[in-house]
């Protein structure tokens, strides 16, 4: 592990004069060298427009730009280049399904099926879908432990379900979410699922056919690439019979004041010049993941979580938000008497960076009657010691701040 | 920012006024009120301000929140007792140059609230501390409803 530490140089800083122990992985992680080096080699060397010029420089970025489309595509085992769309992130992807897949579909009446612990770019988006449309939004509730109840789910399955979006894995609890089984009742009923794979990709492997998906999005910083890049997968036939999601130079064929053809797959959906260099330090980042192992890196982090699990609960006064039996990555909770901003306070003065609040999903909060939550998440670079650092800075705010 | 610590933040008398807000409950009878919400951390705030004659009588809260929202509401609630609603203003204006490390004009009519110097080295806290004094503005301006942070 400690090999794979020194990847990573933003790890070995002091802040506020304490070793850094970075532990908000779930808001974004820190970027390995072979990531930051792609990205200045492309600034430095091959810096070009994309699909444009036949001069060597942008020869070099555009099949930069395209060995890194196919890099996620084997990276997600998609079927196919023409299915990765690059986009901003996963919020951007989730947007253009809104735009291009549901809005032309819905009817006043229809219905989108997600979850009691969705991220707001998981809900909202739909919700801007309902009010232009008059499609329903509806909420598959979770238990006590932040598990998906799947009766539930599949009784809110109806002839009138346009779509299923969900989670892959929750940001605000780590539940893995029983997709598998998700997919298959909604398929049974003819139902596409998108599933929001944003806390997912940096920690177990993701094969889009094995999840018989529809649609799948992710964000490239969450899983050690830049920010600003994400990807949109979709199965091609759907993409095929989707309108574009923007207009602009590189996503059409012809243009005339008449009539506009549109450009192949992907590149219908890559209106502008797109995010060159991002794309590139993805590719980076998903070979890194590759090169050090999903299967390594699932265990690691599982042994780690069980660890912190056992080290947070010997805490008295200690509330750990999120039991699900399948879960990875998230130790969220809360403390008697002490409110996560000054836990968040005090673990700073330490060195150790966690997330405190809402965590962009509020309706979980509100599930389990809480303004927020400190939350601390784990990535292939954090140890032992420094769940014991964090099991130590909890008790000293406990201390501190306690009634 | 090495040389910051704990203590500059959470002195005795903030962590002593979050332990045990003054002034903490409904106030009866109260002749203005706002709810503030910090939509960051989800702190709520109910304030409520009794004022005769252009002069602030009594003043209490209620509401969750961290330690230094709770802090500075308390202590907020005691400082204002007696004065005038623009001398209330000033002392806001006061308030918040302090805790964004702005010079101040008048550092000594905060009294009691001086404690928040340490604010300036922890941005990410400032509003906080601010929460119950957008609270109190919006309650003496009358303006009903949920005031918020953003």
């Amino acid at each position: 592990m400690s090999s794979i530490r020194r990847d990573f140089p933003a790890l070995h800083q002091l802040v506020r004069g304490k070793p850094l122990i970075y532990l908000d992985n779930a808001a974004t992680t820190q970027k390995p060298n072979s990531v930051i080096d792609a990205l200045t080699r492309f600034y430095k060397t091959d810096c070009s427009n994309v699909h444009r010029a036949v001069h060597t420089l942008s020869e070099r970025a555009t099949k930069a730009y395209e060995d890194a489309r196919g890099t996620v595509k084997k990276f997600i085992n998609a079927r196919s280049d023409r299915e990765i769309v690059f986009v901003r992130g996963a919020t951007e992807a989730i947007n253009l399904v809104m735009n291009s897949y549901a809005r032309p579909r819905v009817k006043p009446g229809d219905e989108i099926l997600i979850s009691e612990l969705e991220h707001h770019s998981n809900i909202v988006p739909w919700q801007l879908l309902c009010e232009q449309t008059g499609a329903r939004l509806v909420v598959a509730p979770i238990n006590d432990s932040g598990e998906l109840i799947l009766e539930e789910f599949e009784r809110r399955l109806s002839p009138q379900t346009a779509l299923v979006s969900m989670a892959y894995v929750s940001n605000a609890l780590g539940t893995v979410m029983p997709v598998h089984e998700i997919v298959r009742m909604a398929h049974d009923r003819g139902v596409p699922v998108l599933l929001d794979g944003a806390q997912a990709t940096a920690h177990l492997r993701v094969d889009v056919q094995a999840l018989d998906c529809d649609f799948y999005v992710f964000s490239g910083h969450k899983v050690f690439g830049p920010t600003g890049i994400g990807v949109l997968y979709g199965r091609e036939e759907l993409l095929e019979g989707m309108p574009p999601y923007q207009g602009g130079g590189d996503m059409i064929r012809s243009v005339t004041f008449e009539k506009t053809e549109y450009n192949d797959l992907p590149y219908k959906f890559e209106a502008g010049t797109p995010h060159v260099a991002g794309a590139i330090g993805l590719g980076a980042a998903l070979e890194y993941v590759t090169q050090i192992g999903l299967d390594r890196i699932a265990a690691h982090e599982h042994e780690l979580l069980a660890y912190a699990t056992e080290r947070l609960g010997e805490i008295s006064g200690l509330r750990m938000i999120g039991t699900a039996r399948e879960k990875l990555s998230v130790l969220s909770f809360v403390l008697d008497g002490v409110h996560p901003h000054d836990v968040g306070t005090v673990l700073d003065m330490d060195g150790i960076a966690v997330r405190v609040g809402h965590h962009c999903a509020q309706p979980v909060m509100h599930r389990f009657g809480l303004p927020a939550t400190t939350r601390a998440s784990l990535a292939v670079y954090n140890t032992r010691a420094e769940v014991d650092a964090l099991a130590h800075g909890i008790r000293h705010a406990q201390k501190l701040l306690a009634a | 920012m090495n040389d910051i610590d704990f203590a500059d933040l959470y002195q005795e008398v903030i962590v002593d006024h979050s332990r045990r807000p003054r002034n903490f409950g409904r106030l009866e009878h109260a002749t203005h009120s706002a709810e503030g919400f910090n939509p960051l951390c989800g702190d709520r705030l109910k304030l409520y301000v009794n004022v005769k004659e252009g002069v602030v009588q009594d003043a209490r809260f209620e509401g969750d929140g961290c330690a230094i929202s709770r802090a500075s509401a308390s202590l907020m609630t005691e400082g204002i007792k007696g004065k005038s609603k623009k001398d209330v203003l000033r002392l806001f204006s006061e308030f918040r140059d302090l805790a964004t490390g702005v010079d101040g004009t008048d550092r000594k009519a905060l009294g009691n609230l001086a404690v928040f110097s340490g604010l300036a080295g922890f941005p990410a806290r400032v509003k906080c501390a601010t929460l119950a004094w957008h609270t109190l503005r919006a309650a003496l301006e009358k303006d009903s409803g949920v005031v918020s942070t953003e």
